[in-house]
């Protein structure tokens, strides 16, 4: 009996992580399509980057400013204060810029396009566009997916800019740490290609694996207003846990 | 219409604000800040270890920066590192018995070379090159001379048994 269970919750997960990488398929075959809707798309960039402005804007000011006071603080005990600069843009750049800021574009975001796409399903809003002719996936799934891919690497860069303003304010400005130092360590250990680029790298696939987490939740909700709400809340758990194991497999390849 | 005109000046003022902060990053926080596109002349040095020492390292003199270290290679028939360094144009005074020497800035910063000026009337030229040099400090080095143990054991063990057999002599 309870071996039966278990693995009915086995193959349950098993054919959840199918469905989701035929719907990738189904996704990526609709992007051809999709280019006809091209104003659709722009009109996607703006609702899933230009409206997160603010909270990355504002989330990426206080993690600089708490890395610069938390690393200074540990800097100064080996009298390393002088690599403050290079620690902090490192960290940014490989690793906190592309995670943090994809966490909260599946909370601002991958939310949202859950919920939109959940009640055009339950409201056969779906349906009635393929009466029409019009295939969901290339005119509702795959301008979102495109979007977020495009715009995941400017939040993920736009935040990294802030954060290093504030580690700067931190540093520089309050604590007294010499301005020359802080610029001139960090340029001289950041690289564009192995440090800056493999950030973006990283957050075009994150903008990737949240909507289109976003998206499958949405597209195969129940058609009820529970449905909806318990589809938002596992857009935001599975998007999560996406995007942190996706970055421990992308930083041993892109090391 | 008016609503759909402003969501596109929306999308690209976001699309050319993040474009900016990556050509932020990208230019001013990496090693890219540090290509001085002004016209540089050479000069060589050699060293018997250059240490830790990287492509377009800081040159200086007197803690200020006047150029960059432009490549390392082994010599081969001397066995030692040719450090070719690119110096701008504009320190053009630097006499030619001035000293090279392999710092690090602070205990975990990184290396550079600084240049200690001569007293010569004649000035380096492109292509010259630096007589005296100084190798790079190995931390490494000084920490297994000084701190553990002083001499490696065998040199240690010699001089004891010259002492325990001194007094049977």
């Amino acid at each position: 009996m309870s071996d039966a269970n278990r693995t009915n919750v086995v193959g349950d997960g098993l054919a959840e992580v199918g469905r989701i990488g035929l719907f990738l398929v189904a996704v990526i075959a609709a992007i051809p399509r999709s280019l006809r809707y091209l104003r659709e798309t722009v009109r996607q960039i703006f609702f899933v980057g230009a409206m997160s402005l603010v909270i990355v804007m504002t989330c990426g000011l206080f993690i600089g400013l708490v890395l610069g006071l938390q690393l200074y603080d540990v800097l100064s005990r080996f009298g390393g204060t002088a690599s403050l600069g290079t620690v902090v843009s490192l960290a940014l750049y490989r690793e906190l810029g592309p995670v943090v800021t994809a966490l909260l574009f599946a909370g601002r975001a991958g939310t949202s396009i859950t919920a939109e796409i959940g009640l055009m399903r339950a409201t056969d809003q779906l349906s009635a566009m393929e009466m029409m002719a019009v295939d969901p996936m290339s005119y509702v799934v795959a301008p979102r997916f495109i979007a977020g891919v495009i715009a995941m690497p400017l939040l993920a860069c736009i935040f990294n800019a802030l954060a290093i303003f504030g580690a700067h304010a931190v540093g520089v400005t309050w604590l007294g740490l010499d301005n020359g130092t802080f610029w001139s360590n960090m340029t001289s250990n950041v690289d564009v290609w192995t440090d800056v680029m493999n950030g973006v790298y990283k957050s075009m696939v994150f903008g990737g694996i949240v909507t289109l987490m976003a998206s499958y939740q949405g597209y195969t909700t129940a058609p009820t207003s529970e449905g909806v709400a318990h589809a938002t809340t596992r857009t935001v758990v599975f998007s999560s846990i996406a995007t942190l194991a996706l970055d421990f497999v992308m930083t041993a390849f892109l090391m | 219409m008016s609503q759909r005109r402003s969501y596109q000046i929306g999308t690209g003022l976001f699309i050319v604000l993040g474009f900016a902060a990556l050509g932020f990053l990208a230019t001013q926080t990496t090693s890219l800040a540090n290509y001085r596109q002004g016209p540089t002349y050479a000069l060589q040095a050699r060293f018997t270890n250059v240490g830790q020492l990287k492509l377009r390292a800081p040159v200086k003199i007197a803690g200020v920066r006047i150029g960059s270290v432009h490549a390392i290679e082994l010599e081969p028939d001397r066995l030692d590192a040719k450090v070719t360094l690119a110096i701008d144009e504009r320190f053009k005074q630097i006499p030619d018995d001035s000293a090279a020497a392999i710092f690090t800035s602070g205990l975990l910063g990184d290396q550079y070379v600084g240049l200690q000026p001569g007293g010569s009337p004649d000035m380096l030229k492109n292509g010259d090159e630096l007589v005296l040099t100084q190798s790079a400090i190995q931390l490494e080095e000084l920490i297994g001379k000084y701190l553990v143990g002083g001499n490696p054991p065998s040199a240690n063990a010699k001089p004891e048994a010259e002492k325990t057999s001194a007094p049977g002599n």
